[in-house]
């Protein structure tokens, strides 16, 4: 039965993340005070027949090591 | 003299490189597919946007069969040169140190820049001036490397080219343009050489890149 995973990969911290900073500086403009450290990501989301190969898979493929990390959330069931 | 040049779905400039390289030799224009590099003295990956750039760009390109063969055509000493997309897949591939993000300025930035030659003993190198002219476009060119990594790229001089303006063109640490692997065969290089072949009056410096090539391998005696 395949399982439901989520994985958040966001830029690595100290990492300059222009599309954030874009975001942050649009917000002013819409009214928005007070948001800071707006940092844009990724967000993957997939059924795999064997979870275990997730962190591989994160590792060689949908994130990359050296300027990103990422984070597995399995969900549950198979909703 | 033979080279070849790949072509991933979505690659760009492969007919630009192909036409510059075939001022100096034969051309064998490869598909992503292909595993056999029989015959060829030097390899180029153009630029473009391979695989759309989904997810990164160049992070699906490397695993492209072609690419097995590059790795093991680069491991046994032939020429491997990157260029803008080229240069991201070597990055994405482990071929070469680092990753190329997007622009400071988040905008596809098109111009010729200035660019020192940090090292002309390089296969890609040799015949170029202390400082040359080449176009760049691209909106992922930042390249990124931790400092401490880069120190030790700096060491030993495998930074190849830097922007003249320094980090102000696209935020590359330390106005990195172009970096080597250890052994010097395989460089990869945001801005493009086969673009700046001196037509409509713009920088012709494009062409020392493909002659140093050229004469790196006459040297060593390639296929003729």
């Amino acid at each position: 039965m395949a399982r439901r995973a989520r994985v958040l990969i966001r830029p690595k911290p100290g990492i300059l993340d222009p599309q954030g900073e874009a975001v942050e500086r649009a917000l002013p403009n819409l009214g928005f005070a007070g948001v800071t450290n707006v940092r844009v990501g990724r967000l993957v989301e997939l059924e795999i027949e064997d979870p275990g190969q997730l962190e591989e898979i994160c590792r060689r493929l949908l994130a990359n090591p050296l300027v990103e990390e990422y984070e597995l959330q399995l969900l549950d069931g198979n909703g | 003299m033979r080279f070849g040049v790949v072509r991933f779905p979505g690659s760009c400039d492969e007919h630009d490189t192909a036409r510059a390289l075939a001022q100096f030799g034969e051309v064998r224009l490869l598909w992503h597919t292909d595993r056999n590099l029989e015959g060829l003295d030097g390899v180029v990956l153009p630029g473009g946007f391979s695989y759309g750039d989904y997810l990164r760009p160049g992070a699906i390109a490397r695993f492209a069969p072609v690419m097995e063969a590059v790795a093991d055509a680069a491991n046994q000493g032939m020429p491997v040169l990157g260029i803008c997309n080229g240069f991201q897949v070597l990055c994405e591939a482990g071929l070469l140190p680092g990753a190329l993000l997007i622009n400071v300025s988040r905008r596809f930035q098109c111009a010729e820049v200035e660019l020192v030659v940090e090292n002309r003993n390089l296969p890609f190198t040799k015949a170029c001036r202390a400082r040359i002219t080449l176009a760049a476009k691209h909106q992922s060119g930042r390249y990124y490397l931790p400092p401490e990594r880069l120190a030790e790229l700096e060491r030993q001089r495998r930074v190849v080219f830097r922007y003249a303006s320094g980090e102000a063109f696209n935020g590359s640490v330390g106005g990195v343009a172009a970096v080597a692997n250890e052994r010097g065969n395989v460089v990869g290089m945001m801005p493009h050489p086969e673009h700046s072949l001196g037509l409509g009056g713009r920088s012709a410096d494009g062409l020392l890149i493909f002659r140093s090539l050229v004469s790196a391998l006459e040297g060593k005696g390639g296929n003729g």
